[in-house]
């Protein structure tokens, strides 16, 4: 009489007709299209940077020093005759993969952890709680130049020191979807049936905080534009010569009445990239919502 | 009241020793041995004596941290290798600058965060609330090094309307002082309400679903009062702990717009410590900004139970 429970039935975080419902949604929503399209074009021009048709980001041209934009150059000319479209270009490289790589090393050091806490309970959830709270303790941009002032001013480090920034909202947000996750009937019928720490973990629990992870994931690469932008800005992130949008705003603060459009646009590049960012999230965000669905 | 936050602060001490840790240990992230970087370019054989002697070099490294955090805990943060102050004193100094463009920004940030949120809320869904969420969402995505960079352009360098950089203390001369720094204070401000209004939108329109406001809407009272005195002051309790949680991204702003501007403070302070390999006052400032962050979080516990009374039953 006992009724087999299969938890791998009940289990699909997001089964197909969710899914789909999820993407409805996603697809009628005019700012998520909007913010996934920014995103889309600054990808593709920071990928296709080698092929396009404009001069290297390192280039200088001595007969067009701080030359304001024309045919020969759209964006103009910076303080030492380099075009500002392509270092702009070649920025977005920098811009995009420090977003990226910081908010994968914070979602990989930070989710295991928080579903560790949220798993074991006890102790383990103690000691990862207080350690998290300590990282919170510290302003993020605070506590990513102390950590890029001591390992060394440098782009790789930039990112290190955001991710490790960025890492106590991941653990914060995976602890509190776990342990929601874990009084839910599958996980306890998963149990019931002799299912080991690992295949919970990976089968059961995993799969169903990916949704969230997915969304703050997407509005913390945002945030690390801005953070990159920051330190780059400060002087602690791509070391120059090389492009990055923060360091080109950093020399065009020296410039404002001789050549204002050197700090334009590469602050309306950050600005576009970073709403983009935060449309596409908070588009995430509504599709996934299961509340509304 | 007072075994809550006896409570809050014994829980907080493992988190402040957590930091202390923390901070001790960056000065080991740095390549070769941590004295030598600390005496400067100098390298005085008696400063490297004295300093190995102080922090204890020659012991073990948990021994070296009781020895640093004993020092600490006596307000000894060490001394500054550019200017010779003490750590702690240097920080007092520049703190009312930074508090001084914090408070500014916050009243900026107030008064531009709460009406929107407000008025959106109670627009929701007509032009109005789709101009100010498109507002907001800006506000949270420009770069406010950036938008300091273009008023700077704008407002001194074209118009000339008020000075790009500066800084005259609040005690001597009032009116200029604050004309020097409402610039650099709308800069900073303007994330600030963004996040202002996204919240109090939200915590407007579930209090204007509840039944109290429906309640006071057949009662016939007038829409401004059941507007400000019963639904605003209900949203308000939430949103007065986040501005106490601003604490840190009002800080983090602030290290960039007095940057910007050229303002002597906090922020100022530890950007130059960096370039000036200038590690105790850098380590002061982690240190001083984590504790100062947990009694920020500590008030804004304390204010939500002030404030929600079913929180204190």
């Amino acid at each position: 009489m006992t009724a087999v429970v299969d938890p791998q039935a009940v289990a699909d975080p997001l089964p197909p007709r969710r899914r789909n419902r999820a993407w409805e949604k996603f697809r009628r929503s005019p700012s998520a299209l909007l913010g996934g399209a920014i995103v889309l074009f600054f990808l593709i021009v920071a990928l296709l940077a080698p092929l396009l048709p404009v001069p290297g980001p390192t280039e200088t041209d001595w007969s067009a020093v701080r030359k304001a934009p024309s045919a020969a150059h759209l964006f103009g000319t910076d303080e030492i005759g380099r075009d500002v479209l392509s270092r702009m270009i070649w920025g977005a490289q920098a811009s995009l993969l420090a977003g990226v790589v910081s908010v994968l090393i914070a979602v990989l050091l930070g989710v295991p952890l928080g579903m560790l806490a949220g798993y074991m309970r006890g102790w383990t959830d103690a000691i990862i709680s207080r350690f998290t709270e300590a990282l919170l303790a510290a302003p993020f941009l605070i506590l990513a130049i102390a950590l890029a002032a001591f390992l060394g001013p440098s782009l790789t480090n930039a990112m290190i020191a955001i991710g490790l920034s960025a890492m106590p909202i991941f653990i914060r947000l995976a602890r509190a979807q776990t342990l929601s996750v874990m009084t839910e009937d599958y996980v306890e019928s998963a149990r019931a049936v002799g299912i080991g720490h690992l295949g919970m973990i990976g089968r059961y629990i995993l799969p169903n905080i990916i949704p969230p992870i997915i969304v703050q994931a997407t509005l913390t690469i945002a945030t690390a534009i801005i953070a990159e932008a920051s330190l780059s800005f400060l002087g602690l992130g791509q070391q120059p010569p090389a492009p990055s949008w923060g360091a080109m705003l950093n020399i065009a603060k020296n410039f404002l009445e001789q050549a204002p459009w050197m700090a334009l646009y590469p602050g309306v590049a950050i600005f576009l990239v970073v709403l983009g960012f935060n449309l596409l999230g908070d588009g995430l965000r509504d599709a996934l919502d299961p509340r509304d669905n | 009241m007072l075994a809550f936050l006896a409570r809050r602060i014994i829980i907080a001490i493992p988190t402040v020793i957590l930091i202390s840790i923390f901070v001790f240990s960056l000065q080991h992230l740095l390549p070769g041995d941590p004295i030598l970087v600390m005496a400067g370019e100098e390298r005085d054989p008696d400063v490297i004596a004295a300093l190995r002697e102080k922090y204890r070099f020659n012991d073990p490294i948990p021994m070296q941290y009781l020895a640093w955090a004993g020092n600490a805990l006596q307000g000894d943060l060490g001394i500054s290798l550019r200017t010779q102050q003490p750590v702690l004193e240097l920080i007092g100094e520049k703190l009312p600058v930074t508090i001084q463009l914090a408070v500014m920004a916050l009243i900026i940030a107030i008064l531009i965060g709460i009406p929107a949120g407000v008025l959106s809320a109670y627009k929701k869904g007509t032009w109005i609330d789709w101009v100010a969420n498109i507002i907001a969402l800006s506000g949270l995505s420009v770069p406010n090094f950036w938008l300091g960079i273009m008023l700077i352009l704008l407002v001194s360098v074209k118009l000339g309307w008020l000075p790009a950089s500066g800084y005259m203390p609040l005690t001597e001369d009032p009116l200029q002082s604050i004309r020097v720094m409402i610039m650099p204070a709308f800069v900073l401000g303007t994330a600030i309400a963004a996040t202002l209004m996204r919240h109090t939108r939200s915590a407007m329109l579930s209090v204007l679903k509840s039944d109290y406001v429906r309640t006071a809407r057949a009662k016939g009272l007038k829409e401004r009062v059941v507007l400000i005195k019963h639904a605003l002051r209900n949203a308000l309790v939430p949103v007065v702990t986040v501005i106490t949680l601003l604490f840190g991204e009002l800080l983090a702003g602030a290290v960039l717009t007095e940057q910007i501007f050229t303002i002597p403070g906090f922020g100022k302070l530890v950007v130059d410590a960096v370039f000036n390999r200038d590690y105790a006052v850098v380590q002061g400032i982690v240190l001083c900004t984590g504790i100062a962050f947990i009694f920020m979080n500590i008030l804004a516990d304390a204010a939500y139970r002030i404030l929600n009374p079913r929180m204190s039953q």
